[in-house]
């Protein structure tokens, strides 16, 4: 039980002491990227190879033990970021990072024989692609180097199942500081911080708690919003299963802050690991004394429940999500009243983001000043971001707000995948907006974003290289808005279903030039007809390609052409002269009869008849149908 | 000839599917009240228990059957409407019941640049999937997509029965689902 911070300092230092006595520690990456790229078997070979050499121990014999031990502690941990390498290895004290390990074969002997001798498995370290240069330590890889870690700061290091790892670390202590303030001054602290939500609006956390708090009410809610639902997002399910404690943590704090004693959870349905996570680190904070009556002696007390969601991208949006929570239709409601005045059940209610609440923690431990250092004054703090697409090292980074475009992608990325060029970004999902080569040197702020048409978002990062048609992909986000928009607004619903009628039309190659002004037109009335943010930003992905990548929209409508070579019913079948040995295998499976030919001459499609079905491709024997975009 | 070789194989329409008979699980479709008895147990019987009760039964029978929304709303005094509203909202819930073999293919951004559609068709086509429909006959394979399964760095994935495949291609499609085969063959 822990009933002070005196309890929670004795835990930091007893454990960081068990830690010391151990030989070293073997940290397993088990992040969603590594644990489908094996890592969890990695994890058992590594206990197996420890228990076989007799170097196995755990942190309660290391407790026990009087002195050093050459035993090593294998730990899995939440993801350590570089999914592009999994499985990860790191070895602590000296911060040696392994990737690519196997299960099987040499690797784990070959790790524990050089940790017994302090050397390094250099086949295993990361090569610097271009120059194959050897960097064995983790904090010397470039894509670590450049980037700031507060909301993940734990995530990779903290054995998520173990209250303790998370206490070492420093857990808790935030909490500690916010109970010896008064509610006001922790709101004071988090508005001073200026923290806006990391969710993708931006709205400062501080403020909706100020809200809250100033409502009269017998009962209030704090929500986590874990619903992360943006196609490409993957930072909230990271710190949810990486860094469960620093998520109760915030929302302890926050709690305290509005006068709030129960708290939800609200969690994808996707994510059943996460889901697994928080029950356990809510029990297990609950059999510590951080939940439930009187926490810290403070008179304070806190619930909280996890609540799965059932698969609704909407439910993302506040009020769709208190609805789903009351057990409706997750449809939104119109604001004002805003949830922080009549929310859950009509409570006071205040919603924050995962990664908000993560850096909650972080602000009451180590000061609003040192938080307002990292950043830029209007964004301060740090972003997560997941890194996808055609770049070169994909995986979870967080940079400061403010980084350019160019640093994230190419410094911290690593650039385009096999040297091909970038075409664009694109940022915050079905909300967001697409980046184009000349916004390289953006600032990735809040505020830079929106003026140039994107959006921030809950930080999914796609990098598109010119293999990446940007009208399919304004299709693609068009078909998921229509397909999870809630219903309830006329503009929404129906207009997302025009939009996307006509990029289909587009990318089928039957657009008009009339087409790109109707979608600015419909976009438009999207934007104003609809209640929630879903519908308010749902047309940001076309509208901002149409400016930014007009040409190519030009190219699909009047050319008929795909330049990248994607949108399928744009291309041509052709036969090579060449190739062709007039073998009439083609002219019989053509359903529209639109091959042909005579005997010793090369055939001919037609291309007025041609309804590209690929019977021809298919059959030839040669390889002489060829596809031209 | 080669030329008979190749119609002789479409004329029949033999695919992989035919070749490997596979016994199948029966799915329940009796609802068990007293099945409900015991998720209410749990859950209570509060407007904001319905969606944990729907998850319940769509985990035990893969499907919301009729039956099971009649008996849902009335325990919760809720019309009938009211339930079917919600279980029809979700993507989670689904009337029909599904295969055994759930295959999740994720359409998420980075999926969908690095070519998960090509994927999800390869499955339609090995798994004998045909017009809109997303179960085979047989009730084996269930096979459709899903927005985001967080995991884009293994772009494009696909879950089958929530175990993960990660840089999947319309070539391994073909090595993956044999062996499930295998497996469901062996395990026969």
């Amino acid at each position: 039980m822990i009933k002070s911070r005196q309890d929670i300092l004795e835990i930091q230092k007893s454990y960081g002491q068990a830690l010391e006595k151990a030989k070293a520690r073997l940290v397993v990456c088990a992040g969603p990227g590594c644990v489908a790229s094996g890592s969890l078997l990695v994890y058992e070979a590594l206990v197996q190879e420890l228990k076989d050499r007799n170097l196995y121990t755990t942190v309660d014999c290391l407790l026990e033990a009087e002195d050093e031990h050459d035993g090593m502690l294998a730990v899995s941990s939440g993801c350590q970021g570089f999914c592009q390498l999994g499985p990860l290895v790191r070895i602590e004290p000296e911060g040696i990072l392994y990737t690519k390990v196997k299960a099987d074969g040499d690797d784990i002997a070959e790790i524990v024989d050089a940790v017994e001798v302090r050397a390094v498995v250099t086949h295993l370290c990361y090569h610097e692609p271009h120059t194959q240069k050897i960097v064995s330590k983790e904090e010397e890889i470039p894509f670590y180097k450049h980037q700031t870690r507060v909301a993940l700061a734990n995530c990779g290091h903290v054995d998520p199942q173990d209250i303790r790892s998370y206490i070492h670390r420093g857990g808790y202590q935030g909490l500690a500081n916010a109970l010896e303030l008064t509610p006001a001054e922790v709101v004071e602290r988090v508005l001073e911080a200026n923290l806006r939500g990391r969710g993708g609006g931006g709205f400062p956390a501080g403020r909706k708690w100020a809200i809250a708090a100033a409502q009269e009410s017998d009962q209030k809610y704090m929500i986590c919003n874990g619903d992360e639902g943006d196609p490409g997002a993957f930072m909230d399910r990271s710190i949810m299963e990486g860094d469960p404690h620093s998520v109760i943590e915030g929302m302890l704090i926050a709690g305290y802050a509005i006068g709030a004693s129960e708290g939800y959870i609200y969690v994808r349905a996707e994510y059943p690991l996460a889901v697994q996570r928080l029950r356990q680190t809510i029990k297990e904070a609950t059999d510590h004394g951080l939940l439930g009556a009187n926490i810290l002696g403070s008179g304070f007390s806190f619930t909280i429940r996890v609540k799965e969601g059932a698969g609704a991208f909407v439910c993302g949006e506040e009020s769709a999500l208190i609805a789903s929570i009351e057990g409706d239709r997750g449809m939104s409601r119109p604001k004002p009243p805003f949830p922080a005045q009549s929310g859950l059940w009509g409570k006071p209610t205040v919603i924050n983001n995962v990664e908000t609440l993560a850096n909650v923690p972080q602000i009451l431990t180590k000061g609003v000043k040192w938080f307002r250092s990292i950043g830029t004054p209007e964004s301060p703090g740090t972003k997560t971001f997941a890194l996808t697409g055609e770049v070169e090292n994909t995986g979870l980074i967080e940079v400061p707000m403010g980084q350019t475009l160019e640093d994230i992608v190419f410094t911290i990325g690593g650039g385009i995948r096999d040297g091909r060029k970038l075409k664009g970004v694109q940022i915050g999902g079905p909300s967001g907006g697409c980046l184009t080569e000349s916004h390289r040197d953006i600032s990735v702020d809040f505020d830079s974003l929106k003026k140039v048409g994107a959006m921030m978002g809950s930080g999914g990062l796609v990098v598109m290289d010119e293999n990446t048609c940007v009208v399919e992909v304004a299709r693609f986000f068009m078909n998921f808005i229509q397909n999870e928009s809630c219903g309830k607004c006329t503009f929404c619903r129906e207009g997302t279903l025009q939009m996307l009628q006509i990029l289909q039309r587009i990318v089928d190659g039957h657009g008009t030039l009339e087409d790109l002004d109707l979608l600015v037109e419909v976009g438009e009335a999207v934007q104003l007809g609809s209640l929630c943010g879903l519908g308010k930003s749902a047309p940001n992905p076309v509208l901002s390609t149409l400016a930014n990548f007009r040409d190519e929209y030009i190219s699909h409508v009047v050319d008929k052409r795909c330049p990248s070579g994607v949108c399928h019913n744009l291309r041509r079948l052709v036969i090579s002269e060449e190739k062709c040995r007039s073998c009439w295998l083609c002219v019989k499976v053509c359903p529209v009869n639109a091959i042909s030919g005579s005997r010793k001459e090369p055939y001919k499609i037609n291309q007025e008849k041609c309804i590209k079905c690929d019977a021809c491709l298919s059959v030839c024997k040669f390889g002489a149908i060829e596809e031209v975009y | 000839m080669w030329i008979d070789k190749i119609f002789t194989n479409e004329s029949k329409g033999v695919t992989p599917m035919d070749r490997t008979v596979l016994d199948v699980e029966t799915t329940e479709t009796d609802f068990d009240p007293g099945f409900l008895e015991g998720v209410l147990a749990e859950t209570g019987t509060s407007t904001a228990a319905l969606i944990p009760i729907l998850q319940a039964i769509q985990g035990k029978y893969r499907h919301l059957s009729q039956e099971a929304i009649h008996h849902v709303a009335s325990a919760l005094r809720l019309s009938t409407a009211t339930v079917y509203g919600v279980a029809t909202f979700y993507a989670q819930f689904s009337l029909e019941p599904k295969g055994k073999y759930v295959i999740k293919v994720c359409d998420g951004t980075a999926c969908h640049v690095r070519g998960s559609i090509p994927v999800y068709d390869a499955l339609r086509k090995r798994v004998n999937l045909q017009d809109g429909r997303s179960t085979t006959d047989n009730r084996m394979y269930t096979v459709e997509t899903v927005a985001c399964l967080g995991a884009c760095v293994l772009a494009p994935v696909i879950t089958i029965n929530d175990q993960v495949y990660g840089h999947v291609t319309p070539d391994a499609v073909n090595i993956i689902i044999d062996t499930l085969e295998q497996e469901g063959a062996q395990h026969d």
